[in-house]
């Protein structure tokens, strides 16, 4: 219980076309994360599933059933909100049991589910509370409590993190993974974010401009991109992409090196260059060089490293891990 | 308002507009309370006197009291208003959420036609409308005066409640969907709650007008039953001779209701529960 398919979903909003065709297939019990820039279509895939946007065409199927002509309440889904979208007036109790009463569940059903659901996200003292004397962590432990009482086939996740700060964003992605592996339920996430996507994810679908760049596991993206923007949007920080003839490959339109995938020497190496800049992250430094060959270079070393902005280095890439690219932006494998 | 911008001088002087034009809006309110407490020579006489011992008289009042059936005025202004400023939230909330939420054809050009009427004085159908009411057999009924006034209160409710209901979160109202609200349900249980100072508002607007007006009760209403309190005072003011005492004091008598409705509607104006909705 808890499969997905979506066929060739489309979605205009007037004349500008939002979704460009989407196919995607999720597995029961598959974390999945919609992951893009800004304007990707990624929050528009999701209200489309969840029933909340119509498509203009196109397919879906929770549980093999056909659901297009559903509303989203009969779906069987349930879905967390950026902004949590708490009910004001109603307590936290309230909240979470609301879905169960509109669908007529017995009273002690509801008290019982409640009662599991804040026991797991260990929200049992502030049940008699209303969302405005909640923190924001509070709250969106509240909204994900919500969708878990309705046991869905389907959690929806929009965004969840975005309005909580650092340390928290942290604690909640621990516990959305932990939530995972509990219940064992299918998941569907977006995000920008894409660290949240590397850490959670079994299966992180890559969005731009309305269609599916890549399809893959979290280190299948990172070590295998399909083409440029795969590659420039999964890594941190970004790849480092080289116009090929720079380099000499005739084939190839494009190489990309990951910056810890580069040495640096102050003695000899391939690719002579000047630093620019140097980050010191403690685990990690990261310089920035100017060199002949390639224009700017990131490097990412592990550890401290001491180098002086102006200074002469050399560059050395590792070969085995060069990615190339053709000229209409795909991998050359 | 931070302290530092805020030099004394400029503060006093904020406070001074602010005390002026208080004086200036309740100067004529309490002038006409104090009189209706004075006998007919004192009014005269020295009209922005208190009430002395001498000069003190209910004599107002007992007329007010005695001529006419001034209860059933009050009853009938009070029927009217309050009944219409129901009608004018209900359908003027429910015409602003379909404005704000749905996206249909004719959405934008619907609202524009639903605003004219703030520009457009609906005294300028008066004909029409009693014609209208003549046709419908509606003449001297208080049904008559609300029908006018919750078609005049709408444009005005609409525009303001349009506005408001635009602010509340998407994400709150796609929440109640997928908990299987209807969108009845979202829009009296979720939207609602959250707009009640706009309605306040535009309670109070609507209201005052209806209260004081004149116009629609003298042509529509004018029987010895449907009179409103603002009808009924006219009887005390004659082409030649008007009985000051009787009209101040029912003019005193008439602030009192609509004060009550004023309050209650300024609470809810103060009282905000949508904190912590949304972030």
């Amino acid at each position: 219980m808890g499969s997905l398919q979506l066929k060739s979903i489309r979605k205009a909003f007037g004349t500008h076309e939002v979704l460009k065709g989407i196919d995607l297939d999720v597995k029961d019990g598959e974390f999945v994360i919609f992951v893009g820039p800004s304007g990707c279509g990624k929050s528009t895939l999701l209200r489309v599933i969840a029933g909340l946007e119509d498509a203009s065409s196109g397919s879906v199927r929770i549980d093999d059933q056909e659901v297009i002509n559903t509303p989203p309440a009969k779906r069987g889904i349930a879905m967390v909100f950026q902004s949590y979208a708490l009910y004001p007036h109603l307590t936290v109790k309230d909240n979470m049991g609301l879905g169960l009463k509109q669908m007529g569940a017995p009273k002690a059903e509801i008290d019982a589910k409640v009662g599991k659901a804040s026991a797991m996200l260990s929200l049992e003292p502030y049940l008699a509370r209303r969302p405005a004397e909640l923190s924001g962590g509070q709250r969106q432990r509240v909204a994900i409590g919500r969708a878990i009482v309705r046991e869905p086939k389907l959690f929806l996740f929009d965004e969840p993190l975005s309005n909580l700060d650092a340390a928290l964003r942290v604690h909640t992605r621990l516990e959305i993974a932990r939530l995972h592996r509990s219940l064992k339920a299918t998941m569907i996430y977006v995000t920008h974010d894409q660290v949240e996507a590397m850490t959670l994810a079994d299966k992180i679908v890559v969005l731009n401009s309305g269609v599916i760049e890549q399809v893959g596991s979290p280190m299948e993206l990172y070590n295998r991109p399909a083409n440029t923007f795969v590659a420039g949007f999964i890594g941190s920080p970004q790849m480092n992409l080289i116009e090929a003839e720079r380099l000499g490959d005739g084939e190839a339109k494009t190489i990309g090196i990951r910056p810890e995938h580069i040495s640096l020497s102050r003695e000899s190496g391939d690719w002579k260059g000047k630093v620019i800049h140097v980050e010191h992250l403690g685990a990690d430094t990261l310089v920035y060089l100017e060199t002949e060959m390639t224009g700017l270079l990131t490097v990412r070393l592990f550890g401290e490293h001491r180098y002086d902005v102006d200074e002469i280095v050399y560059a050395t890439p590792d070969r085995a891990s060069l990615h190339r690219f053709g000229a209409d932006g795909r991998a050359l494998r | 308002m931070s302290k530092a911008r805020m030099s004394p001088l400029r503060t006093s002087f904020v406070h001074l507009a602010l005390a002026g034009y208080t004086v200036i809006a309740l100067f004529p309110v309490l002038l006409t309370i104090l009189n209706s407490f004075k006998d007919k020579n004192s009014i005269f006489r020295t009209p922005l006197a208190p009430p002395t011992a001498k000069s003190f008289s209910l004599i107002g009042y007992e007329t007010v009291l005695k001529q006419g059936d001034f209860i059933g005025y009050f009853q009938n202004s009070l029927i009217v208003t309050v009944v219409s400023i129901f009608f004018v939230l209900l359908f003027g909330a429910m015409a602003a959420f379909a404005l704000a939420e749905y996206r249909f054809r004719g959405n934008t050009l619907m609202g524009l036609y639903l605003a004219i009427g703030i520009m457009i004085p609906i005294r300028l159908g008066t004909v029409a409308i009693l014609q209208g009411m003549v046709a419908a057999g509606l003449v001297n009924t208080l049904t008559a005066l609300i029908l006018v006034y919750t078609a005049q209160g709408l444009p005005l409710a609409i525009f303001i409640l349009s506005e408001f209901m635009r602010t509340v979160s998407d994400d709150l109202k796609n929440a109640g969907r997928i908990d299987g609200l209807s969108e009845y349900a979202i829009f009296f249980r979720l939207v609602l709650p959250l707009v009640r100072p706009a309605m306040a508002t535009v309670a109070v607007f609507t209201m005052i007008p209806i209260w004081n007006d004149l116009w629609f009760p003298l042509i529509l209403a004018p029987g010895e039953a449907t009179k409103t309190v603002t009808l009924g005072s006219q009887i005390f003011i004659g082409q030649f001779v008007t009985n000051w005492n009787a009209v101040l004091s029912a003019l005193s008598l008439a602030i009192f209701p609509v004060l009550i409705l004023y309050v209650i509607f300024s609470r809810q104006l103060i009282r905000g529960i949508t904190a912590g909705a949304v972030k």
